[in-house]
């Protein structure tokens, strides 16, 4: 599932909602049959930046959640070893944030995300950062990472052939305060290529949600909404 | 520090060029050696002095005042330091204080500690922790209160905790920082155990000082505890550099 909605509409505080960091206030959350109430170790998060201590290398950065965890040293790096694996970036382990591409960081941060095999994971418009041709490949690996681990995958992000690749429906924000303006679903079978972003089908989806995140001007707002996450 | 021979060449050229310019003072000057004595006469009174035995137990009274004092005055500081970053309240109520032992002189406070607790070990100790103290604790403070926010939401999201996000994220957060004020610190140190001696003792590199100054009129001697003195304060700091890249590293 996509989020998308131009800035202020709420997406990142709907991730730091459903990931506990947020109180809602009013209302609540629910992760399957569980409401939310403080960060769980079941939803996964990936911030907009990479957010890597520093002074630890890409394997020790791998390893903080399982070490806050409690497990073992020598379970931790195999554990740590094999994300970086699935993550792509084995040969990295030994180095610190600074001497990684961001690309590769973020690459090391979703692997950390991952540590603890959540059953959600977040994802605050992780490749914003990254150059269009790299991102192209990022939503390939996301794909391909999702295929192999069946996480259910909550995605932040502004781009819409990113939303339409990557999600099985999208859910358009708009307004301000945020509400639920469309509900589009991508029924583009998988796996998908890059390829496939120029079918029918996509141009289609891509028109909805686009029409949804800029409605003409409605005269009734609806009030806020926070139903229907996960 | 040096890594490779060909980097230690500016420092000798250097070091040289104080040499020469020392040497040159002298002759051009005409400075008697009870003056300023050349740094052929004070090299030579070095090598006799410790030849004879004459620095060394100074120098062992000196460096335990200064490790001992250092030691503590550190430890105390990077706690009140945590203290003051995380509570507003104790930063409102402590920080006046703590300016205001820092602004007297330890100058003027040697003579009164030593009166309370006496000219042995223990009152070059305060003295060191004391001067020891200032820089370290803000410094700790700083690198405390400059820990990213953002890691420290990553440690929520992970369910650190408050004991994991000290001393996964806090500390080595804050330690460049931390070492930035331990630096000052441990030169710092040396002066107060010297000032320390000054104020009242019988042993020690101020002592010494005093004593070549005074009843031996010995200044090649008072130039060669000098020369220790400030080989200490360097053997100090580069210990603590070598520490610290031991534990803060490369982080770009």
């Amino acid at each position: 599932m996509a989020v998308i909605g131009a800035n202020g509409t709420g997406k990142s505080t709907l991730l730091k909602l459903v990931a506990g960091l947020l109180d809602p206030g009013q209302g609540q959350v629910t992760v399957g049959d569980r409401t939310v109430s403080a960060p769980d170790l079941g939803v996964g998060f990936v911030f907009q930046e990479p957010r890597l201590l520093p002074w630890r290398s890409a394997l020790g950065n791998v390893s903080l959640p399982l070490e806050l965890a409690g497990w073992s040293a020598s379970a931790r790096e195999a554990r740590a070893r094999d994300l970086l694996v699935l993550v792509g970036t084995d040969d990295i382990e030994r180095l610190r944030p600074h001497q990684l591409s961001g690309g590769t960081r973020q690459r090391v941060a979703i692997a950390r995300a991952l540590a603890l095999e959540p059953g959600v994971l977040l994802l605050d418009e992780p490749f914003s950062a990254l150059d269009a041709l790299t991102r192209e490949r990022f939503n390939v690996m996301l794909q391909s990472l999702w295929r192999r681990t069946r996480t259910t995958i909550l995605l932040v992000t502004h781009s819409i052939p990113e939303a339409i690749f990557l999600a099985d429906r999208v859910l358009v924000l708009a307004g301000r305060p945020g509400r639920i303006a469309a509900r589009v679903p991508i029924s583009l079978p998988r796996p998908r290529t890059l390829t496939d972003l120029d079918a029918t089908l996509v141009t289609d989806a891509a028109a909805a949600i686009r029409a949804a995140i800029e409605p003409e001007r409605s005269p009734g707002s609806e009030p806020p909404s926070e139903e229907g996450v996960a | 520090m040096t890594r490779h021979p060909r980097d230690l060449l500016p420092v000798l050229a250097v070091a040289a060029a104080f040499l020469l310019a020392w040497k040159l003072l002298v002759v051009i000057g005409g400075y008697p050696t009870f003056v300023l004595p050349p740094p052929e006469v004070v090299a030579g009174r070095l090598v006799a002095a410790w030849r004879d035995g004459i620095i060394e137990p100074h120098l062992v009274t000196t460096l335990t005042e200064v490790l001992l004092g250092f030691a503590i005055g550190s430890g105390l500081a990077v706690l009140t330091g945590y203290e003051l970053a995380r509570s507003r309240l104790a930063e409102r109520l402590l920080s006046p204080y703590l300016v205001a032992a820092q602004a007297t002189p330890i100058l003027a406070l040697a003579p009164l500690i030593a009166l309370w607790f006496g000219t042995g070990l223990l009152s070059k100790v305060i003295i060191c922790a004391l001067i020891v103290f200032f820089p370290i604790a803000v410094a700790t403070m700083v690198g405390v209160r400059s820990v990213d926010t953002q890691l420290l939401e990553v440690g929520r999201v992970f369910r650190a905790t408050p004991l994991q996000v000290l001393t996964r994220l806090e500390i080595p957060g804050a330690l460049p920082s931390i070492f930035g004020g331990i630096r000052v610190g441990a030169t710092l140190a040396v002066i107060g155990a010297i000032i320390g001696e000054w104020a009242g003792g019988e042993s020690g590199l101020g002592v010494l000082i005093n004593l070549a100054r005074g009843s031996l009129f010995d200044t090649p001697l008072l130039f060669a505890t000098l020369v220790t003195i400030a080989a200490l304060g360097v053997a100090l700091y580069w210990l603590i550099l070598l520490v610290e890249r031991r534990l803060v590293g490369e982080r770009g």
